[in-house]
């Protein structure tokens, strides 16, 4: 292992583990906010449940993607500085708005939001909340045009020293490589937040059944109970989980419709700015038409010599890249000489290079991940949306089946549109290879770079090793935690966050000589 | 004289200060959590008063940092990758601080908190260490090539210098803390802050002082930055005075305006350069050759001109709503997570 691959790796590891955290940010506190909404609006105890308890969720998780996201920003720096000196005039611009425009606004508002229970008026206090997730979708905003930027460079010139100088911050913004990508990403984000509303309410409505205190009349409509035994169990919960799963069902299926559009959208995009990319995926080796549903190959192969599909439509491909069918589409061959054509056989002879100077350019991504990338990320996504419609269905009557196996397998679904956004960005970053920043063949000139240049010249193997085995642990050791705790808070249910139903006396003791108005509804 | 890289370094100056004198007392906070109390709930009364505040404090270096790779990315890049190791430690520190205090109070049993104790305590020592490190040796200088990248093994940035400026925000920290709680704790967190600042945190601030006068002298120092010196030894005296007479509001006050004018005479002493090079003054990076093109800085100052302000303002509205003492009565009792289960499988 090379310092390249060391780097490669850690940027990997780091980043898809950020984006384990980050979708479930950005969809749960829309979630959240629309039920606070609800409960400012109606004043149903309901929401206010709902709101509790998908927050204290929402915080745990929080935590995480907050400190996984400072080591993003300091990383280019650490380990990428060619590259950071290279795309410095126009990449760290987005990042810097990020910090200025969203996550000052995002983490100040978080914090009035966290400990302004019971302290702002609750108008106010939901204003916080809006606030702090509208920042967080605006920080998505920032880096995925910066990400974007990458993919589809705009809004720069090459300079004097080949570097790209920025000449209008509008396109760069406005790159429709980003919209794009924007759209699916959020809309990725709610799909995770809708499946997981509907995995954990379905295992409390199953455990209200389970424990007896729901039951089913003749017709199989539920008959809500009320246990005393249990904190927080009574009628009002179930109207929680209910509500909570039929949400989650509704957005996850919605979500998923349309990061169809949105994928279409950009693979439309993707034909046009990085056609290798769109080519891989679809394991399309010769130029044509046929949309290959099931291909098998060399797991390892990077050419074209053993891939057999199996299954094809004649035809797809091209509706697919181009709207029209039949349409012929670019395969890996073709684009290879046309790449070689245009940016060298070989990796330019420079220092910069290192031991890669001089040798062949590899063009073709690493196949096997992208064309399973692509497709598990899709099929995955499906899965979700069939799930939801058929938790909709289930629960028509009041309440999910008895059944634990069910109640086990919407859990488990929870990991499905997890999966489905990350084998989707190793899908678009494993693809742009070998690029870091992937020629725009339309539109700006010789401005691309290849991600061996990128790394840190300075910087040796030990150092990298340290940091990925460092960062690799600790980040090991908090996902487990994150987990446990989790864990720990859905099982206990509403009250798990509300601690007035767990203890209902401490709320109405005004003649207790020790109660005191000031006692904080939250703290550390 | 091109005025944008002026305004850029100007602007780094401001973000890195608005970082320390935050986050300063944050960090203090969290390593009085390790030493300073002895029951359970003076340590709830100390994190909770940066409760509603530190991450909001936090981003002032997130944007700091995102700052530099705008305005001087060579400034960024070398900076970054030459202190590679010492960066991998703070973002462990960072990770662990920030996770510790939001999960500290999530579950009851003994060895959960104290673990989280001593997690966010330490974290928030070596994140005070770390960053004044790099700070230390950005206004002193590293052993760079004419690339900017680092001659020398991985710890070639271990020098006196980084050791002092380590020091130097780890003490300016303790000292801040003291004064910040006793304006916002109650209670003997109160009592013991109080009597921390009155004697030992002029001792904290030596260091600080330190590298100050340290960096006038390396790139001999204008009248001005001399003046912030000054400025900031009277600030200190000023403040621990006041300190002793338990004044706490001119306590703070005095202490603050030290980081204030302290990081000031530093910004200023080092202007034009950014980070030198220790190999050669040919190679320094300065802020006329670090910086980006005017177009991007014009868009970058047009963007910050706008947000910073309002980002202050809101940020004073957030210190503005919490701004009642933590006292140990406001402490809610510890609220068990039990499964809603009636019963077993």
């Amino acid at each position: 292992m090379d310092v390249l691959d060391i780097a490669r790796w850690q940027f990997g590891i780091v980043t898809v583990y950020h984006f384990l955290m980050v979708p479930l940010t950005l969809g749960l506190g829309m979630m959240v906010a629309i039920m606070q909404t609800r409960w400012v609006r109606t004043g149903d105890e309901k929401f206010l449940r709902m709101t509790k308890f998908w927050g204290k969720v929402y915080l745990i998780n929080f935590i995480i993607g907050v400190a996984t996201g400072l080591v993003q920003e300091f990383q280019f720096g650490m380990a990428w500085s060619e590259y950071s000196r290279f795309v410095g005039d126009v990449f760290g611009a987005p990042l810097a708005m990020e910090g200025l425009l969203a996550f000052f606004v995002e983490s100040t508002f978080l914090g009035i939001w966290i400990f302004g229970w019971g302290r702002l008026r609750k108008g106010l206090h939901l204003a916080a909340l809006w606030c702090a997730v509208i920042g967080s979708w605006i920080s998505a905003f920032f880096i995925i045009t910066a990400n974007s930027w990458m993919q589809h460079p705009v809004g720069v010139v090459k300079g004097p020293d080949g570097r790209p100088v920025m000449n209008d911050i509008w396109a760069v913004l406005t790159n429709n490589t980003a919209l794009a990508a924007y759209t699916h990403t959020i809309l990725g984000a709610l799909v995770v937040a809708g499946m997981f509303l509907l995995g954990i309410s379905w295992y409390h409505l199953w455990r209200r059944r389970h424990d007896g205190i729901d039951t089913v009349d003749e017709t199989g409509h539920v008959v809500v109970g009320q246990a005393d035994a249990a904190p927080g169990r009574d009628r009002t919960d179930h109207g929680v989980w209910l509500w909570s799963l039929r949400l989650g069902a509704v957005v996850a299926i919605v979500a998923f419709a349309g990061t169809v559009i949105s994928g279409d959208v950009q693979g439309k995009l993707m034909y046009e700015q990085q056609p290798m990319k769109m080519a891989a995926a679809e394991a399309a080796c010769h130029t044509g038409s046929d949309f290959s549903v099931l291909s098998l190959g060399d797991p390892g192969s990077t050419d074209c010599a053993d891939v057999v599909t199996l299954i094809k439509i004649p035809g797809a491909l091209g509706f697919l890249g181009t709207g029209k069918w039949g349409a012929d589409m670019p395969g890996i061959r073709d684009l290879e000489t046309h790449y070689v054509d245009q940016y060298g056989k070989t990796i330019p002879n420079k220092a910069i290079y290192g031991d890669m100077a001089g040798t062949d350019v590899k063009y073709v991504p690493v196949m096997w991940v992208t064309y399973w990338g692509f497709r598990l990320m899709i099929g995955l996504g499906g899965v979700v949306a069939l799930g939801g419609a058929v938790a909709l269905w289930l629960t028509r009557k009041g309440t999910v089946p008895s059944s634990k196996w069910i109640m086990r397998l919407a859990l488990l679904g929870i990991v499905a549109p997890f999966a489905a956004n990350i084998a989707g960005w190793i899908f678009t970053e494993l693809g742009r290879q070998p690029f870091v920043v992937a020629p725009n063949p339309t539109g700006v000139d010789g401005v691309y770079m290849f991600t061996a240049a990128a790394v840190s010249p300075g910087v040796t193997v030990g150092e990298l090793l340290f940091s990925v085995i460092t960062l690799s642990v600790v980040y090991g050791i908090m996902l487990v935690i994150e987990l446990f705790l989790m864990v720990k808070y859905v099982r206990g249910g509403v009250a798990s966050s509300m601690p007035e139903l767990a203890s209902p006396a401490s709320a109405d003791d005004a003649d207790n000589p020790d109660h005191r108005d000031d006692v904080l509804a939250f703290a550390y | 004289m091109e005025p944008l890289p002026v305004v850029w370094f100007i602007a780094i100056a401001l973000l890195w200060t608005g970082y320390l004198l935050l986050e300063g007392f944050d960090l203090g906070v969290g390593m009085r959590m390790l030493f300073t109390t002895r029951s359970e709930r003076d340590r709830r009364v100390m994190l909770n008063t940066i409760g509603p505040i530190w991450d909001g404090n936090e981003v002032w270096l997130i944007t700091a940092g995102a700052a530099m790779f705008a305005a001087f990315p060579a400034w960024y890049a070398a900076l970054f990758s030459t202190l590679y190791v010492p960066l991998t430690i703070t973002l462990v520190g960072l990770i662990v601080r920030a996770v510790g205090i939001e999960y500290r109070g999530k579950l009851h049993t003994e060895r959960w908190r104290t673990v989280w104790t001593w997690l966010i305590g330490v974290g928030s020592v070596i994140v005070a260490f770390c960053i004044g490190a790099a700070l230390a040796l950005t206004s002193t200088g590293l052993p760079l090539d004419a690339n900017g990248d680092r001659v020398g093994g991985p710890f070639v940035w271990l020098t006196p210098v980084a050791v002092l400026g380590g020091l130097a925000v780890v003490g300016f920290a303790l000292a801040h803390s003291a004064t910040f709680l006793g304006l916002k704790a109650d209670g003997p967190v109160r009592e013991r802050a109080g009597s921390f600042a009155a004697r030992w945190a002029p001792l904290c601030l030596i260091p600080a002082a330190g590298w100050a006068i340290l960096v006038q002298f390396e790139h001999g120092g204008s009248v001005l930055s001399w003046a912030l010196v000054a400025l900031a030894v009277i600030a200190a005296v000023v403040g621990w005075i006041a300190a002793r007479a338990r004044r706490e509001g001119i306590a703070f006050t005095g202490y603050a305006g030290f980081g204030l004018f302290g990081v000031a005479s530093i910004f200023a002493g080092m202007f034009p350069l950014v980070l030198p090079s220790t190999v050669d003054a040919a190679f320094d990076l300065t802020l006329w050759n670090a910086a980006n093109g005017s177009y991007t800085l014009g868009v970058m100052t047009v963007v910050a001109g706008i947000s910073l302000p309002v980002i202050v303002l809101y940020q004073a509205w957030s210190y503005w709503i919490f701004r009642k003492r933590v006292t140990p009565g406001m402490i809610p009792e510890v609220h068990i997570v039990l499964p809603a289960v009636l019963r077993a499988r």
